[in-house]
């Protein structure tokens, strides 16, 4: 279909910048993009008959990455080397 | 999900419309299904999720990089990553490393040796549901089906009315000609009595008749016989009695 209405799996990577201009940065166009990524993750990974460990593992992960980066500052100054 | 989403953009809807033709569509001309998206039913789950490696990485990460690179690319890639934010020491390696390499690994086991059981006691719990469910529906499809075939029944015996009809009419044909022919016995029987009467009372009149006159005819012989006639006829009857006796005693 046309570019604005694929999702961003299908969007090839020399359309991204196209893609990218049609996508709406108000608060409302934000949280529906957000809405709509939540509900197709949820859709495809925790609404289903048979789920294994990757819907909360994925989202457990997300999280331990995003806290790291949220503290990476902290860590840094616990390095083993000062050069590397 | 689905469901939860129409069913937010139902009412919505339903107020763009104007409010009479809202009210109708609500009260009496509500569609069923007539439209692309209807409410009931609710399409099922899907069986199984997205696949996903080692239980991390989703497989479309895989099949994105398989014409590039072959099935080893993201695993060097994953290796290659790690190696530098080690190197780095972009990943800094301290007590909390070791923290989460227990947990990971605590984790791990448990899932790899209690998984099977989980999921089924969970399926088990879903079937559960989903027969209860299945069994009231089922329950009342019967329930609804057997009203039908009493329906059905009750039109057929309905049927049989005119028969119904034609016995009652033959019971009272009945009743009247049994009502009918008892009156006509009971004038018979009054007409016979009156008829007995009249017969009764002209015998009874004869009879009397009779009685009189062989009184009166024997009262008026009597009174005829006077004491002399009765003195010649005695004597007469002695004379008659002599003779008699003489002849007899001839005889013998």
């Amino acid at each position: 279909g046309p570019l604005w209405e694929r999702p961003l799996l299908e969007v090839r990577l020399g359309e991204l910048h196209s893609w990218i201009s049609t996508c709406s940065f108000s608060p409302q166009g934000l949280l529906g993009a957000v809405q709509r990524a939540w509900n197709s993750y949820c859709a495809r990974y925790i609404h289903v008959k048979q789920g294994g460990p990757a819907g909360i593992s994925m989202l457990l992960a997300g999280y331990c990455l995003l806290s790291y980066g949220w503290n990476y500052q902290h860590f840094k100054r616990h390095r083993w080397q000062k050069y590397h | 999900m689905l469901s939860r989403l129409v069913l937010r953009a139902a009412p919505a809807a339903l107020r763009a419309l104007p409010p009479p033709v809202a009210v109708g569509v609500l009260h009496t001309t509500r569609p069923l299904h007539t439209t692309q998206q209807s409410l009931a039913p609710v399409p099922p789950l899907p069986e199984k999720g997205g696949e996903v490696r080692h239980g991390l990485i989703p497989e479309e990460f895989f099949q994105f990089l398989y014409p590039k690179t072959g099935v080893t690319g993201p695993y060097m890639l994953g290796t290659g990553l790690l190696l530098y934010l080690l190197s780095k020491e972009i990943y800094v390696v301290n007590h909390e490393t070791a923290a989460a390499a227990c947990i990971l690994g605590v984790i791990i086991y448990g899932i790899k040796k209690f998984g099977a059981d989980v999921a089924a006691f969970a399926d088990k719990l879903n079937e559960e549901k989903l027969a209860s469910a299945r069994a009231m529906k089922s329950e009342s499809i019967e329930t609804l089906q057997k009203a039908i075939e009493e329906e059905k029944k009750e039109q057929w015996r309905a049927e049989g009315r005119s028969y119904l009809f034609d016995a009652k009419r033959n019971n009272i044909a009945m009743l009247l000609e049994a009502n009918y022919r008892e009156r006509l016995l009971m004038v018979y029987n009054e007409v016979k009595k009156r008829l007995d009467y009249q017969v009764a009372m002209q015998n009874l009149k004869r009879q009397k008749e009779q009685d009189h006159m062989i009184q009166w005819v024997e009262k008026s012989v009597i009174q005829s016989i006077t004491p002399q006639q009765q003195k010649e006829s005695i004597a007469k009857c002695i004379l008659d009695l002599k003779a008699l006796s003489k002849s007899a005693h001839a005889a013998v």
